[in-house]
């Protein structure tokens, strides 16, 4: 019995384990958001609608949904972040015309399911990974996704930044890699206020991801208490029964 | 009393008690089952969920490549529920072949394969099979980007066949890419026919199992010594004995899922992979393409054949080999001794490999083929057929333990 | 086989165990009916439909679709609104006692109405359904095709299904197929002649 539960304990933790390690390149910033936090969320999506929802639609979100979760009273869903439309049971649309695409070279994409299909810490790396590089059509490249479509719509919050390298020796002798970015122009925001800034941002990309994960997660708690009683009565009964069993 | 004139009427009319008599209530098992045991009852609750939950997302899924993926998350978004119907089902996909392989590798354990019970052993194949299948085509349906390329590279598998690859890709996808008929057959596959399928092969597997009745870990047959009723004196009616002890190993199971469910329904990129959260893009490859984990050992071995001569068939006539050869294991036994209990070291030292490849080979799956994980893969694709074809002579050769007479124990 | 077997104890437990799992089982339940119910999609095209009834002549009326079903909107004529109470004795629930309206609707007496100029009601016979045809004028019998409406119709609804009758308040007639009066949904008046339906308080502009 015990033996089993050890044997399979191992082999989940050797799955774990070598899921668990992942790939080179520049590491990721910890985004460090929080889910349950509505007050960063009700910032984000102000942040949201204000400086990404031009471009940006969340098209599996509606307005209604948004302000209830979020606890965003109606008169300021209406008022302060309802740009495209005056109808609050309608989904999250963008600004954008259909032919933006050569605009940027690309559509901008919609961002319902973003921070599910790459994660916060990446939303919150590429947003805050902008460096400045003339070859590029915007003036401006991204340490997380290089040759970026978009432009640093957030240029006068956080400022510019410019691309720090390094030396790597390899067979050909040595070799300038980029390894990060620093401050070049100081922006609007100091360090930490464009932080949380973006932070926000992210948090509520988060939410938009999967609005109803703040309530499975404290639903599974009770689940979890109910089936742990389930659990001791059929226990019990099972020992009861197998009390005939010699 | 009206209850039992009831039962009365139905009985003259359908075998009610005699059923119940011969599946449950009379049913002898042995009586030293251990915690290997619960698996083939917890791979019941989750085909009965399902079905259930199935049945539910085909109430608002749309199988058409315009609109699945958006279908998708209106179910998780707008339908009342929604979001628990669908990680139910998605959770239950990957908990399904988590209680399959462990209820197999307990055969392996007690030589519950050996006769006389090769027939119930063939039926779970054929299950596991169709599982496979089943796993395959409902992985498509959300018409995520993963599987669209994950659909691409399973179905471009049968190309390398050779003479006919090339026509029966087509045929497969019933157009150019894989498309909207691609899908729309898939849809129906997973939701009606493969469903339909199992139930069949669940019942005949049960059925094949109660004609002969169930092996125990000391792989000793009980039904030697029986006491004045016929009953086998190691034997226990399934009901209430095994009822009430797999209503815990329900109640465990249940816990673990549910935790998966309400605290990491994607179980870190597992079980739902996050390339899936974008729409199919026929234009774009995920960064690198991994089926879900279950199927992983079987796409690490089928990399793990390099091409040979102008083909890359080989590859494929492996993986489907790793899953054919598992037919034979009854007849690839040739042990005296059917329980790992009274086997000898070779047996457990082999099975101990076996094992730790298939884990390896599950690993190799999932990552991208660099590094060590090629050599590694191809180091645990031998290891995993040797296993089975070299079984006839260490099974032969290993030493055995006496066997008792009377079942040993009982937690 | 155990001699002595603590039946009580025994039957308490499976109790306490079948108790529990039902209770389980009813909550599990509760998430697949549920999601019967109209989803955030289905409320989204449900949410009130605004009309604009200014246009509307009197003695004209106009079809909205409101959850996928249709609302008359007739503009009576000052002459049959002070006519509306005069032929109560005709009617099968003249009260509206039987039928279903909001309660704003059902104390406006004959009207039927917030505005008794503006009537608003779903045009579903409520005998089985169908779109009952307007035939507003008074005392014209030969009004809808096929169908002699009676020497002194005082104006109203005719059903083409099955002949069930209706005053212009949509009150139907004694001894007529259709057992209540036309179904009056929830609506407002956002100003003096536009009309949200499906809402029983106008959102404030």
């Amino acid at each position: 019995m015990y033996k089993s539960w050890v044997l399979i304990a191992v082999a989940l933790l050797c799955a774990g384990v070598a899921a668990a390690d992942e790939e080179g390149g520049i590491a990721l910033r910890h985004a460090d958001t929080d889910i349950n936090n509505s007050e960063s969320l009700q910032r984000g999506a102000r942040n949201f609608m204000n400086y990404c929802s031009g471009c940006h639609s969340l098209k599996y979100l509606r307005y209604n949904r948004m302000a209830e979760d979020l606890k965003i009273p109606e008169s300021e869903l209406a008022g302060n972040l309802m740009f495209t439309t005056d109808k609050p049971f309608e989904t999250i649309n963008s600004a954008m015309p259909k032919d933006s695409e050569s605009w940027f070279g690309k559509q901008p994409p919609d961002l319902s399911l973003m921070a599910r299909a790459r994660g916060v810490d990446y939303l919150f790396s590429y947003l805050t990974g902008f460096y400045v590089d003339k070859t590029r059509p915007w003036g401006v490249n991204n340490l997380y996704l290089p040759s970026t479509a978009m432009p640093h719509v957030l240029q006068y919050q956080q400022g510019l930044q410019k691309p720090v390298f390094k030396n790597e020796p390899d067979a050909a002798g040595a070799r300038m890699v980029l390894d990060g970015v620093e401050s070049m122009t100081p922006g609007a925001m100091k360090t930490e206020e464009y932080d949380q800034f973006v932070r926000d941002i992210v948090n509520f990309l988060d939410y938009a991801g999967e609005p109803v994960k703040a309530k499975r997660q404290s639903m599974g708690v009770f689940v979890t208490l109910f089936l742990l009683m389930f659990f001791a009565f059929a226990y019990l009964l099972k020992k009861e029964y197998w009390k005939d069993v010699h | 009393m009206a209850g039992e004139r009831l039962l009365g009427w139905i009985d003259q009319r359908f075998p009610l008690t005699s059923l119940w008599k011969e599946h449950l209530a009379e049913y002898y098992a042995p009586k030293n089952f251990n915690f290997w045991y619960y698996f083939g009852a917890l791979a019941l609750l989750i085909l009965v969920n399902q079905l259930v939950t199935g049945i539910f997302l085909t109430m608002n899924y749309k199988p058409s490549s315009a609109e699945a993926f958006s279908s998708i998350e209106y179910i998780m978004r707008d339908v009342n529920w929604g979001w628990l119907i669908r990680y139910l089902h998605s959770t239950g996909a990957s908990a399904f072949f988590i209680v399959v392989y462990l209820h197999m590798f307990r055969a392996l354990l007690y030589g519950s394969h050996r006769k006389p019970r090769e027939l119930v052993w063939i039926f779970g194949c054929l299950i596991f099979l169709l599982l496979m299948a089943e796993g395959f085509m409902g992985y498509v349906l959300p018409w995520g980007n993963m599987s669209y390329w994950g659909a691409q590279v399973i179905v471009s598998l049968f190309g390398s066949l050779p003479v006919v690859g090339a026509s029966l890709v087509e045929w497969i996808r019933g157009d150019y890419y894989i498309a909207d008929a691609t899908l729309n057959r898939f849809f129906a596959l997973h939701v009606a026919a493969l469903p339909l399928a199992l139930i069949f092969l669940v019942i005949a597997h049960i059925m094949a199992l109660h004609e002969v009745g169930s092996n125990n870990p000391d792989g000793i047959d009980i039904k030697k010594y029986k006491d004045a009723n016929g009953h086998p004196l190691d034997g226990i009616p399934f009901h209430p004995y095994y009822t009430v002890k797999d209503l815990v190993g329900v109640a465990g199971f249940l816990l673990l899922f549910c935790a998966v469910i309400f605290f990491a329904p994607t179980f870190g990129g597992l079980f739902l992979e996050a390339p899936n959260f974008e729409p199919a893009n026929a234009l774009q490859t995920p960064p690198h393409i991994a089926p879900v984990w279950y199927f992983t050992p079987f796409y690490a071995m089928l990399r793990a054949v390099p091409s040979f001569a102008g083909t890359q068939v080989w590859g494929v006539l492996v993986m489907g080999a790793s899953i054919v050869v598992l037919f034979f294991v009854p007849w690839l036994d040739r042990s005296p001794v059917n329980s790992i209990r009274y086997r000898g070291p070779i047996y457990k030292i082999m099975l101990t490999i076996f094992v730790l490849s298939f884990i390896a080979l599950a690993v190799c799956g999932v990552k991208p083929p660099s590094g060590i994980y090629p050599t590694l893969a191809k180091v645990c694709t031998v290891l995993y057929f040797a296993f089975f074809l070299l079984m006839p002579w260490y099974t032969k050769f290993d030493s055995v333990k006496p066997v008792p007479e009377r079942v040993t124990g009982h937690v | 086989m155990s001699d002595q077997v603590d039946h009580s104890r025994r039957r308490l437990l499976t109790a306490a165990t079948v108790g529990t799992g039902a209770i389980g089982v009813a909550f599990a339940a509760v998430p697949f009916l549920s999601s019967w119910q109209p989803s955030a999609r289905a409320k989204a095209l449900g949410a009130p439909v605004e009309v604009d009834a200014s246009k509307l002549e009197a003695g004209q009326m106009l079809k909205v679709v409101w959850r996928g079903q249709a609302v008359f909107v007739v503009r009576r004529v000052k002459g049959s609104i002070e006519q509306l109470g005069n032929h109560d004795a005709m009617l099968a629930d003249p009260a509206s006692d039987d039928s279903v309206q909001p309660d704003y609707i059902k104390s406006s007496g004959a009207a039927r109405a917030r505005n008794p100029e503006y009537w608003v009601g779903l045009a579903v016979c409520t005998h089985l359904g169908c779109s009952p045809l307007g035939a507003f004028e008074a005392n014209n019998s030969f009004q809808v095709a096929g169908a002699d409406l009676g020497a002194n119709w005082p104006g109203g609804f005719y059903c083409p299904c099955h002949g069930s009758k209706y005053d212009l308040s949509g009150r139907v007639f004694k001894s007529m197929p259709a057992p209540k009066n036309l179904t009056v949904p929830p609506y407002a008046f956002a100003d003096s002649a536009r009309i949200m339906i499906g809402v029983d308080d106008a959102p404030k502009v």
